[in-house]
């Protein structure tokens, strides 16, 4: 089980400025696992999901100590270019941020910007990217239509094919249907069961049915700790700890 | 009781905002119409694409108005591209703190400077210590520096405008800071930032004590052949002719019909400026 492991978190703690917002995190995502993270508001969840991409270099006085490795890598080295990371690993957010453009220019975006600059080359990227997304037939066309006017869950199906768009390795999903409506949401499940054949998905969500439905493995996180990682079986049926029951079964949190 | 009170009050305030917006539409207007009034007769082909004549009581203003309008492009040019980059460090790259907190109040004094000051900046700076002489140029650069904080300050707006979001979702995709700048928050920007410039031009062009010093000249019937050249300039002919002509009464009309050119040539750079706004907005939209 330990081999099949993409990213190792080892003894990581996190601050940002004086407050401590992880505390002694060790834990590995497996490949080609759906893995998700749960925990009331405020445990670190999302955190933790942003420092695997080092999203959280963005905020100010924020630090960490420890290591993350990826592909025997630590991504905190001195010498890794975060930019770097980021096409690997890539991120889809709460809220659908497709960017004011075409449909199509939303997918080609990063890629043109990687190199790829052949017509045919971005317009089968733009296919294969929204097909994976499950999103082909609803928009192949009106690729030239602004993204701003897809439906909100469309539109976060367009995030995820604008990240799959760069090949990554590992998708990191920051509660992606949190802000959409029960049948989108169950399509961007679907898709995330279908997305785990060949990527690795990180997911935090609020809802625990959606962590239970989606997931693999399962992290609880409780005021910036990892109370319990296991198998999401174990985890909603007969979980170790007390206080991961004691969430789950809605005690509180 | 308290009802009909509530409306008495939601009415009273309701006619004193009207008030206020008729007021300044009035006062606009009479500007307006005086300025036209006393103008339109001054204005003619002849007025617009010749020299003065005869000690400036006779012909046109064409060396003005060319003059008038290469300043201002000048210091659009000058401006714009500073302005920008100054914005893109404050808002994107920096560090948010004491260090910025004071260049930020620098900029706004800077904003609240009178023109004069930037005019004997000028003289000082470029005319004499940098030996450009009164020229475009030192002109240009000096009315610059003059729309500078109005640009910085339009852009800096315009910049924190844009969703975080946006910048985050680059980011992700492994987009590096400055190609998520100049691919996603500037073009989103643009709009904004054109808004504020418009305020700059018409300042810009307006103004007459930072290139009385500078760059304009009393009189010059040659046209500029290069930015080292002096040029005749429209807020400074009105004022050459209002006050230091010899015959101020007599050229009342010629200073009226340059002060309706004037206005009709800052309101024209501004109609540009909207319509590259509209457009850009048309396609940008969140």
């Amino acid at each position: 089980m330990k081999n099949n492991s993409i990213i190792d978190v080892v003894d990581v703690d996190f601050y940002y400025g004086t407050f401590q917002a992880l505390t002694d995190i060790t834990m590995n995502f497996e490949k080609n696992e759906v893995t998700a993270l749960i925990g009331p508001s405020g445990c670190g969840k999302s955190t933790l999901l942003r420092l695997l991409n080092r999203m959280n270099d963005l905020i100010d006085g924020s630090r960490l100590v420890g290591q993350v490795i990826f592909e025997d890598r630590n991504i905190y080295a001195a010498d890794v270019d975060p930019v770097e990371v980021r096409r690997r690993i890539g991120m889809v957010f709460q809220k659908p941020n497709p960017f004011p453009k075409s449909i199509f220019d939303n997918i080609t975006y990063g890629p043109k910007l990687h190199g790829v600059r052949k017509k045919r080359d971005l317009e089968d990227l733009v296919e294969a990217s929204l097909r994976q997304a499950v999103l082909w037939e609803e928009v192949k066309d009106i690729l030239n239509r602004s993204a701003m006017t897809l439906s909100g869950g469309q539109q976060q199906r367009l995030c995820i094919a604008r990240a799959l768009a760069m090949k990554p390795d590992v998708v990191l999903m920051d509660e992606p249907t949190s802000a959409l409506d029960p049948i989108s949401t169950a399509k961007i499940e679907e898709l995330i069961d279908e997305l785990k054949e060949n990527y690795t998905i990180i997911i935090v969500t609020h809802n625990m049915q959606q962590a239970a439905r989606v997931s693999g493995k399962t992290g609880f996180f409780y005021l910036g700790r990892l109370i319990e990682f296991n198998s999401t079986e174990k985890i909603f049926t007969n979980p170790d700890e007390k206080q991961t029951e004691d969430y789950i079964t809605g005690r509180f949190g | 009781m308290n009802l009909k009170w509530r409306y008495l009050k939601q009415n009273l305030f309701l006619g004193t905002a009207t008030m206020c917006v008729l007021a300044i539409m009035v006062s606009l207007g009479g500007i307006l119409f005086y300025i036209v009034e006393n103008g339109y007769q001054a204005v003619n082909w002849e007025f617009l694409s010749s020299p003065p004549r005869d000690s400036m009581t006779k012909g046109g203003i064409f060396p003005a108005i060319l003059g008038t309008l290469y300043l201002t492009m000048g210091a659009i040019l000058v401006a714009l591209p500073l302005g920008i980059a100054s914005a893109v460090y404050l808002t994107e790259y920096a560090r948010q703190g004491k260090l910025i907190r004071a260049i930020r109040l620098g900029v706004n004094c800077l904003a609240g400077i009178p023109s004069v000051v930037f005019g004997l900046f000028g003289l000082g700076f470029l005319v004499v210590f940098l030996q450009f002489g009164s020229c475009i140029l030192s002109g240009a650069l000096t009315l610059g520096f003059l729309i500078l904080p109005t640009i910085i300050g339009a852009s800096e707006e315009a910049m924190k405008a844009v969703p975080q979001t946006f910048r985050e979702a680059s980011l992700a995709l492994g987009v590096s800071k400055w190609r998520t700048i100049s691919r996603i928050v500037l073009p989103n920007a643009m709009p904004g930032i054109l808004t504020g410039s418009i305020l700059g031009i018409g300042r810009a062009a307006g103004e007459t004590a930072p290139i009385m010093f500078t760059a304009a000249a009393f009189f010059t019937a040659k046209l500029p052949s290069s930015i080292f050249d002096e040029v005749m300039a429209l807020p400074y002919h009105i004022y050459v002719l209002a006050t230091a002509g010899t015959r101020i009464e007599e050229t009342r009309p010629l200073q009226f019909g340059t002060v309706l050119v004037l206005v009709a040539l800052v309101l024209g750079i501004d109609l540009i400026a909207i319509v590259i706004r509209s457009r850009m907005r048309k396609r940008k939209r969140w």
